[in-house]
């Protein structure tokens, strides 16, 4: 079929008409280095005043506090790695969780190397944080609390706000990996206590290559970037213009029509969860059924694989992804299932849809026929379930 | 990132199924690593394979590697059969991809699975066959999921 059914905004979202509208002046007409002096450049450095401001504005932070990266990794890496050098004096203790993604995970492993002790507090079967374990964690050389907001492939909404109240009441400083989050759920850096955020531009139809780091006014943490003096000469290098004023135009856009778009997608989420569990035996919903993120519908099936599952979902033109190994180009399925406690040969078998408000219930309709014809096919491909038919024959 | 052969076998695997009472059956690679295949094999007096099933877990490169892994034994005797090798079936498949060739080794392995249990039937030794290594029976019992 000609008409894709893009379920895969978890990974990437298109690109907003208002974003790329905003952008495409910033190429041609208005080329000018925002550090350059003439009107030329003025103009590119209003540009990314205005896209600051509304990204400040946007999590209840100062512009003074956003510094631009070129993306949600980068602003991961700078946080954990900044802060550990920074605070080295006073102790060489991160605490994060199980189920970060590997941009924090891998820099917490490369800390671990240069002599950090890192702890990776357990989550519940709904993939929360464990909140007593995380406080028994605290040591007096904790320097840092890295929790995500909300998970990217169970879509669990962490309790960030009790994190931040934690961290705040032991005076460790607390970052936040919000890529997921930001633009699909409120957040206030004030009310949860949050030093630093990670976001990323393409995850709220903005463009790739852009994201920002925030941090908080008074959190000491050295430049990510040596060179030139912008971004508060922390992140040095002309600013990518193009990218962080169509990051502006989606951020605008996203907080703007948060609400009504929230809405559409938890009733269609909820649609679609309801189907598949009602519909498809042997199957099981993973992350948390409430706290999760409106466009996040995530469910393993028994006695099926990964990899088979998204390329059918493929040819009948759905994009999805899994946590099983094959897509990952490793032997292990994601860590994030198997630290909710599924064991492998179910991790392997799951399926990830992250819905966008441009999908309808008739594409979820589809979805679930397709979803179950192939999941039938590949049951009776599968010698576990012919084992397991045998056995409970 | 699949050939068109191995898009082909995926979507219209050959030989899916079971044999009832089969002359052998070989299960190999294990649920923790996401690859399961089973071979059932049809043989006939004169030691050619007459029939030849499988059912995988697994990849889409798993299954295309049993599927062809199938056609590439049927009708052979066990002594040809024997010479399937992962390489052969891989080249039949016009290529896989470096981090899926361990899928075609798992699918001729398979096959001495099936033969082996075979040999053990019948009481017989297959000269050249090996006991086969990665049966999800010996697995399970030594490992903890």
């Amino acid at each position: 079929m000609e008409h894709k059914i893009y379920l895969d905004n978890a990974a990437t979202t298109k690109t907003a008409r208002e974003a790329v509208e905003a952008m495409l002046p910033f190429f041609e007409e208005c080329f000018g280095n925002p550090s350059s002096i003439y009107s030329l450049g003025a103009k590119s450095k209003r540009a990314v005043m205005d896209a600051r401001e509304v990204i400040a504005k946007s999590i209840d932070a100062t512009p003074q506090e956003i510094y631009f990266t070129a993306g949600g990794s980068e602003s991961d890496n700078w946080a954990l790695v900044a802060t550990a050098e920074a605070y080295a004096d006073k102790g060489k203790h991160i605490i994060t969780s199980k189920i970060e993604h590997h941009a924090i995970l891998h820099t917490c492993e490369y800390l671990q190397k240069r002599g950090f002790s890192i702890t990776y507090v357990d989550v519940d079967e709904d993939g929360v944080i464990k909140l007593d374990d995380l406080k028994r964690a605290i040591r007096p050389d904790t320097i840092l609390i890295s929790v995500m907001a909300a998970n990217n492939e169970i879509g669990t909404i962490q309790p960030i706000k009790e994190i931040g109240e934690i961290a705040k009441e032991h005076k460790i400083l607390f970052h936040t990996d919000a890529v997921q989050a930001y633009g699909h759920i409120p957040l206030s850096v004030k009310e949860c206590h949050i030093d630093m955020l990670s976001s990323s531009g393409h995850k709220i139809n903005g463009p790739k290559g852009i994201g920002f780091l925030y941090i908080r006014q008074g959190v000491k943490i050295r430049s990510f970037i040596h060179g030139g003096a912008q971004e508060r000469a922390r992140r040095a290098g002309t600013e990518n213009v193009p990218g962080i004023v169509g990051f502006g135009a989606a951020a605008g856009r996203a907080f703007a029509s948060m609400e009504e778009r929230m809405e559409k997608e938890i009733e269609l989420r909820d649609y679609l969860i309801e189907r598949i569990a009602a519909e498809i035996p042997h199957c099981k919903l993973n992350g948390h059924r409430e706290n999760r993120l409106p466009n996040n519908v995530n469910f393993s099936f028994e006695f099926i694989e990964g990899e088979s599952l998204l390329i059918m979902l493929d040819m009948k033109g759905i994009c999805a992804s899994s946590g099983s190994a094959c897509t990952s180009g490793s032997l292990d399925p994601s860590h994030v299932l198997l630290a909710i406690g599924l064991p492998h040969e179910k991790a392997h078998g799951s399926l990830r849809l992250t819905l966008s408000e441009e999908n309808t219930k008739e594409e979820m309709d589809y979805v679930v026929e397709c979803v179950k014809e192939i999941v039938a096919k590949l049951r009776s491909m599968s010698p576990l379930y012919e084992d397991f038919c045998k056995k409970n024959k | 990132m699949y050939s068109e052969k191995v898009m082909d076998h995926f979507s219209n695997p050959r030989n899916m199924g079971e044999i009832e009472n089969p002359s052998g059956v070989g299960t190999v690679g294990n649920a923790k690593c996401g690859d399961i295949m089973r071979m059932y094999l049809d043989i006939d007096e004169n030691n050619v394979i007459r029939d030849c099933k499988f059912k995988t877990f697994g990849c889409g490169a798993a299954v295309a590697t049993s599927s062809m892994a199938t056609e590439l034994v049927k009708g052979k005797t066990i002594e040809e059969a024997l010479k399937v090798t992962n390489k052969a079936v891989t080249e039949a498949l016009d290529g896989l991809p470096p981090v899926k060739v361990h899928c075609s080794l798992l699918a001729a392995e398979a096959i001495h699975a099936a033969l082996w249990d075979y040999a053990e039937k019948n009481g017989i030794v297959i000269e050249g066959l090996e006991k086969p290594k990665a049966d999800i029976h010996e697995d399970e019992a030594g490992e903890e999921y």
